[in-house]
Parts: structure tokens; C-alpha cells; sequence
């Protein structure tokens, strides 16, 4: 057996809302609005403030070694918990204790100033991350070959690229040697490359026998380094499992009804005079980047012999739009006049087309010929297409592009092989 | 933040887990006797200071400090001459309109040396007041993101200014000279009346620093409250025009006893301060000591609030 170096009972963390609201600071007109609402509420029935339990009767223990991956979606608490866990903020009830010197991560390039020196940030960022001096400089010639900005040491940081800022940033912290290391969402930025030095490094601090953990939505890089997982939901621990490979995929595919079906009774039905909808579904639930999926509509034609077509677009979480598509050559229906009732019109989208990543749908419903909008609706859908390890290879960074196509490839000798060439 | 407690003992979806074996045998090396034990639950209420772990990250400290002295003049067109520029024009004026047009009495002293070596210290002061007040919120980012004992930040900001104080003392230094002012070993009292101003300084820094977490307004009501103890200080006028008991109240003013025992150390004017300053270093010592505390009791919401 050995040691337990973190243990965590019912901890918890209530945040009172408005205070989620940090940089802004309060005005009279807001302290007015807040005390006349607050004396409403007490004349009523319900007087509790809007609170909200980031964190609930999260209750653990990792014993030292351990790489433990916390897996959930926004908001589901994993951040609070590393930041509680690292004594940045306090628990509001429950209580933990820690065996070890703990180094968090949660943010890469914490305290680097724009004016200082790439030199000058080494030793400012590592003694915010809690190195000695001495530390540093014993490891600095390490840290610099890592983040590869040997010739721009003495170059204040603000000259540097993103990529140059990232690694150097990162290169720091790589080289904390905490016993417990809790790493949130780092890996998020960066080019593949750079994601991929990440990794690799985290694989390295995972491999020496320091106790880590480790928030990700990288379910491959979870996989390939954690021999544990634990899934919030909601702020409260809903899987803790040494079945990485299951707990991942179960909530992979739990975890993607995210708006990807909705359903409307005709008097809520959003839309015109002209359409309404009934209903806006992906088909399947879950995709993986393979899956070739549906996206359905059902509306109700409001008005006789109205010619419908119908666009819809797809929008990745920069906010591009990855596709535009049209019913233009649906072949029944398309630009011919409609009469009043129900339709479902579907439009198959082919696997291996979109890349990992969360998407969004909107419509717009127009008259055929006379250029007329009927109605539009942006953000009808969203859904989730998932990474799977099997569809990626050896690759566990995130995989670049907006799309990504299933493409094939042949290569050929141009050259006669040559004797010494071949056996 | 009131912690609310609930049914305690709820029931713990994890149960006890291990790591493989394998792995011990690289950790031996981390689990000797000092690994450290950090427990971690709500607290509430007053706190202790934690000055041994403030000692911890003395290094940090230095850092900060380092970073805001490196960073502070950078992409101005004067540099570290601001640090001069601004008292000395403070001096110009006063010279100007209580001197010269008021003819306020400068205990036997030219007027724009009397003035200027209460100047000195009160800049050092008024920045170090200004950068802690400041520190919390300007340092938001840090305090999300990473531990380290909180009283790190407006210390770092405080000892900043005492680099712009030392190029201050070189020209207050250079104006004795020329004013053929005979300096005497009574200038070894600068060192400790300098301690004092810093004290000062830190102390209503911590107090403020803190309160601006939660009430913005500080950064407001900063700059009316440093104008209003600037005149409440003996800098454009001595501290002579009080008779007693005044004289040795007016010490409860910390930088009334900084200030006086400046100019006494420097240019022998007036009479050795004693009772003054006396009085100025403990209430310099109540205000540090009531600011720490405060600040260590409001510190466990930073994070949430900053």
C-alpha cells in the first residue's frame, strides 16, 4: 500500500452569484437594485441568496504515485478543486490534507511580465511557482534548450510570438519539481507542436513517481497518461474509476446530449407567421469524428403555397463557419409550393469530415425565387464531435484544421532502387 | 463567503484506492519525514500572521519587488528622473507659495530645504501608500492562479519605492552641499526614521490594499486621503507652530514624527524630536500590526472577490 498524500473530505465551495462577477465592482445604482430585490425576496417566500456550489461533497484519496486524471465539462468543478486544492482559495466546508510540496499549474506564464526579459521571466515566473533561486539557476540551461529561445533571452518577452511566449512559459513550469503536481487545462493553447512537446513532458513527470492531477477535456492525452480518472458533474464526484478507458468513454457518450435535440409544443414553437418549428435533432446523439450523422428539422408550414428552401449552417467554437448548405438540389420539395402541414427535412453529413470539437447549427428558411428570409434561428443546435483514440493513431495532441478529412495516400519509387538501396 | 454547513458525513462516492506498486519504489526519495502537511479547511475569524512561511518566500519577495522597480520607468522618456522630478517640483511650489507668498516659518532653514527634506521621506510614503494600496488588485491574476502568502504582494510594493527614495536622498544629499549645510552623525538616524516611514506606509497599505478587494471606492478615495495627510504632516510648514501637549499628539500622525526627525537629523533644525517620535513609532507599529491582521482575516476570500 502506499501512502495517501492527498485526501479530500466532502470538500466543498459556495460561491454567492455576483461574486462570480469579479472585475466588477459595484455601483450605487447596483447596491440599490440589489437591496430592493433582496427586500422583495424577503417579503416572499424564498430569502436564500443566489448561491451556487461550485464544489460538492467531493470526497477522495490519491496515494502518492498516482496520475489521476479529472475529467467534466465546463463548470463542473475541476478547476475549484485544483484551486482549492493548491490553498489558492478556501473550501466552504469539508477539508483536505496534503502530504508534500504541491506545485499547481494552473495557467501557463502566470506573472510574466511583457517588459522583462525572456531571462528576467525565467526567475520572476519560477519564484512565483515556488523554486528557489538556486533551483533555477541550476536548472536554467535546461529550461531555455526546452522552450528553444537561446538567441532571444535578452529580448524583452512582449517581442516574442505566441508560440516563442507559450514554450518559454511552459518550459518553466515543466521544470517545478513539486511531489504533487495539479495541472489544469494547460495543454488548451499552443500550435500541435507545442502540444505535443507538452505531453511528452507531462508523460516524463507521470513516469518519475510524482502524484499529479491532472484536468483535461483531452480525453486522449487522459487516457494515454492517467492510471485513474475522476468525473465531476455538476460539482460533485460522479465517477472515480482506475477503468480509465471505460470511465472515458462512458462519459464521451453520456456527456454529449448537450443541446443536440429539442422539441417544441406548437404554442411555444419558435419561428414566423410563415414556419414554425416543431423540432431540431443531430442523428445519432454521439458522434466521433467518423460517424457520418443527420441533422433533422420537422416545421410547420404556416401559409398555403409558399415555396420553401431551406440553408443551414454549421459553426465551430472559434465562430467559423465550417459549412454552409442548402436544400437547392433536394429533388421533391425544393422551391415548390408547399401547402399548409408538417415537414421534415434531413441533411446527411458524411463521417470524417468535421473535426473534434463542439459545434453550432442555425437555419434560415427562404422563399424560393423572391429572395425573401421566412424565418432564421442561430443556435438551434449544438453537439459535440468527439476525438476517439482509435480513429487517431499514435497522435494524442489535438488535431489541427477545421476539418478533418479521412484522406487517402499513395506514394511510389520515382527512382530505380539502386543495389545498395534495397536487400 | 459564510461557510454553509451541511449534513456533514454525506456518503463518499470514492472509496480508498492505491497506487500501482511500481511506482513506490521511484517515490521513495519524497516521503521522508519532512514532507510537509498542509491542511486545508474553511477558516473563520482572526488568524495568525504566518511569518515563518512569509520568511519562505522571502525570495519571492525580493522578485516582486524586483519586477516593480525594473518595470516601473520603462517606456517613459525621463526614466528614473521622475523619481526626482516629482518632489522637486512639489518643492518649486511650495516654495513659491509658503515660502515666498505666505512666508511660512521654516525654523531658521531656507525655505526649499526645510521643505525638501520632509519631502523625501514623504514621497517615499506617498508611492509605497499608492503602489500596496493598489497591489491586490493589480496583481488579480497571480492571486487566482498561484499560492504563496498573500502579505507577499503589498511588502514587495511597499519596498519597491525604496529605490526612487535612495536617488531622492542623493539630491537632498547634493542640496546640503550646495546650501553649505553641516551634516553631523545625527544622520545615522535616517536609516531607522526611514524603517519608520515604510512601517507607516505598510500599515495603512495593508489596510487598504485589502479593503479595496471588496470596495473599488479606495482607489478613489486614495489620492484625497494622501493630499489630506500630506497637509496633516509638517511638510510645508514645522511642526513648531504647536505648542504642547499638541506638539507630542500630533506624533500619533506617524509621518509627522518621519518627517520632523528628518529635518532634526539632517539640518539640526528644531530640537531633537524624542516625545514625537516616540509616540509616531508605536502608532506606526499599531497600524502595521491591526493591518496584518486585518489583511490575514480577509485574505481567504482574495481569490473569490480580487
Amino acid at each position: 500500500m502506499s501512502t495517501t498524500v492527498i485526501r479530500a473530505e466532502v470538500l466543498g465551495k459556495l460561491y454567492t452569484l455576483g461574486r462570480l462577477q469579479a472585475n466588477r465592482h459595484r455601483t450605487l445604482g447596483d447596491a440599490l437594485a440589489q437591496a430592493g430585490s433582496w427586500m422583495l425576496r424577503r417579503n416572499g417566500a424564498a430569502a436564500k441568496p443566489e448561491t451556487i456550489w461550485a464544489l460538492r461533497e467531493a470526497s477522495f484519496q490519491v496515494g502518492a504515485g498516482e496520475v489521476v486524471g479529472v475529467i467534466g465539462r465546463n463548470g463542473a468543478g475541476k478547476t475549484t478543486l485544483l484551486r482549492i486544492l493548491s490553498r489558492i482559495t478556501e473550501p466552504s466546508e469539508g477539508e483536505a490534507e496534503i502530504r508534500g510540496r504541491v506545485g499547481s499549474l494552473l495557467e501557463v506564464g502566470t506573472g510574466f511580465h511583457p517588459e522583462l526579459t525572456g531571462r528576467e521571466n525565467i526567475y520572476l515566473n519560477g519564484a512565483i511557482l515556488g523554486m528557489r533561486r538556486a533551483e533555477i539557476d541550476r536548472r536554467f540551461d535546461e529550461i531555455v534548450a526546452f522552450a528553444e529561445v537561446e538567441k532571444f533571452l535578452d529580448t524583452p518577452v512582449k517581442h516574442y510570438s505566441s508560440g516563442m511566449y507559450l514554450r518559454l512559459a511552459f518550459a518553466v513550469a515543466a521544470h517545478l519539481e513539486p511531489e504533487i503536481l495539479l495541472v489544469d487545462e494547460v495543454l488548451a493553447v499552443g500550435d500541435a507542436v507545442f502540444q505535443k512537446k507538452c505531453l511528452g513532458k507531462m508523460g516524463e513527470v507521470a513516469s518519475q513517481g510524482r502524484t499529479v492531477l491532472f484536468v483535461s477535456h483531452n480525453m486522449a492525452a487522459i487516457r494515454s497518461l492517467c492510471g485513474r480518472v475522476i468525473q465531476l458533474a455538476g460539482g460533485r464526484l460522479v465517477a472515480d474509476s482506475t477503468d480509465v478507458d471505460r470511465t472515458v468513454s462512458d462519459y464521451l457518450s453520456a456527456g454529449l446530449v448537450s443541446c443536440a435535440s429539442r422539441e417544441w409544443r406548437r404554442e411555444q414553437a419558435p419561428g414566423s407567421e410563415r414556419i414554425l418549428l416543431r423540432r431540431a435533432r443531430i442523428e445519432p446523439e454521439t458522434i466521433a469524428v467518423s460517424t457520418p450523422f443527420r441533422i433533422e428539422l420537422e416545421y410547420w408550414n404556416e401559409r398555403p403555397a409558399t415555396r420553401i428552401g431551406i440553408s443551414l449552417f454549421v459553426y465551430n467554437q472559434e465562430g467559423v463557419c465550417v459549412f454552409n448548405s442548402t436544400t437547392a438540389k433536394e429533388p421533391c420539395w425544393h422551391g415548390k409550393p408547399h401547402p399548409r402541414g408538417l415537414f421534415r427535412a434531413a441533411c446527411a453529413v458524411p463521417g470524417n469530415l468535421l473535426n473534434a470539437g463542439t459545434y453550432s447549427v442555425a437555419v434560415k428558411f427562404y422563399q424560393g425565387g423572391a429572395n425573401g428570409v421566412l424565418y432564421e434561428h442561430r443556435d438551434l443546435l449544438l453537439f459535440e464531435v468527439a476525438d476517439i483514440v482509435e480513429d487517431r493513431g499514435e497522435w494524442f495532441g489535438r488535431w489541427p484544421g477545421v476539418v478533418r478529412p479521412n484522406l487517402e495516400w499513395a506514394t511510389t519509387a520515382v527512382t530505380e532502387p539502386s543495389a545498395e538501396g534495397w536487400q | 463567503m459564510s461557510p454553509e454547513r451541511t449534513a456533514r458525513g454525506a456518503p463518499s462516492v470514492a472509496g480508498k484506492r492505491s497506487a500501482s506498486p511500481s511506482r513506490r519504489d521511484a517515490l521513495g526519495a519524497f516521503h521522508g519525514e519532512a514532507a510537509p502537511v498542509w491542511r486545508i479547511r474553511p477558516g473563520r475569524g482572526w488568524v495568525a500572521l504566518g511569518l515563518a512561511e512569509l520568511w519562505a518566500y522571502r525570495e519571492l519577495l525580493y522578485f516582486l519587488a524586483w519586477r516593480d522597480v525594473k518595470v516601473r520607468y520603462k517606456q517613459t522618456a525621463l526614466g528614473a528622473a521622475w523619481a526626482i522630478l516629482q518632489p522637486l517640483a512639489t518643492m518649486a511650489v511650495f516654495s513659491v507659495f509658503f515660502g515666498r507668498l505666505a512666508k511660512v516659518p521654516s525654523d531658521g532653514l531656507p525655505y526649499p530645504l526645510f521643505t525638501f527634506a520632509a519631502l523625501v521621506p514623504w514621497t517615499l510614503f506617498a508611492n509605497a501608500l499608492g503602489q500596496s494600496s493598489n497591489s491586490l488588485v493589480g496583481n488579480a491574476n497571480l492571486i487566482k492562479k498561484v499560492y504563496f502568502p498573500r502579505l507577499v504582494i503589498p511588502i514587495a510594493a511597499t519596498l519597491g519605492g525604496l529605490v526612487d527614495f535612495a536617488l531622492e536622498l542623493a539630491v537632498l544629499g547634493g542640496m546640503i552641499a550646495v546650501y553649505g549645510v553641516e551634516v553631523s552623525a545625527r544622520a545615522a538616524w535616517l536609516a531607522p526614521l526611514a524603517l519608520l516611514a515604510v512601517v507607516t506606509s505598510l500599515g495603512a497599505g495593508l489596510w487598504l490594499s485589502a479593503l479595496n478587494v471588496e470596495f473599488r471606492d479606495v482607489r478613489y478615495v486614495l489620492p484625497f486621503l494622501t493630499q489630506f495627510w500630506l497637509f496633516a504632516t509638517p511638510v510645508a510648514y514645522p511642526s513648531s507652530l504647536l505648542g504642547e501637549p499638541w506638539h507630542t499628539l500630533y506624533g500619533l500622525n506617524p509621518m509627522a514624527g518621519v518627517v520632523e526627525g528628518f529635518r532634526w537629523a539632517l539640518l539640526g533644525a528644531g530640537t531633537r524630536p524624542g516625545p514625537l517620535i516616540a509616540v509616531s513609532a508605536a502608532a506606526a507599529v499599531v497600524m502595521l500590526v491591526s493591518g496584518a491582521y486585518y489583511f490575514r482575516r480577509m485574505e481567504r476570500t482574495f481569490a473569490d472577490r480580487v
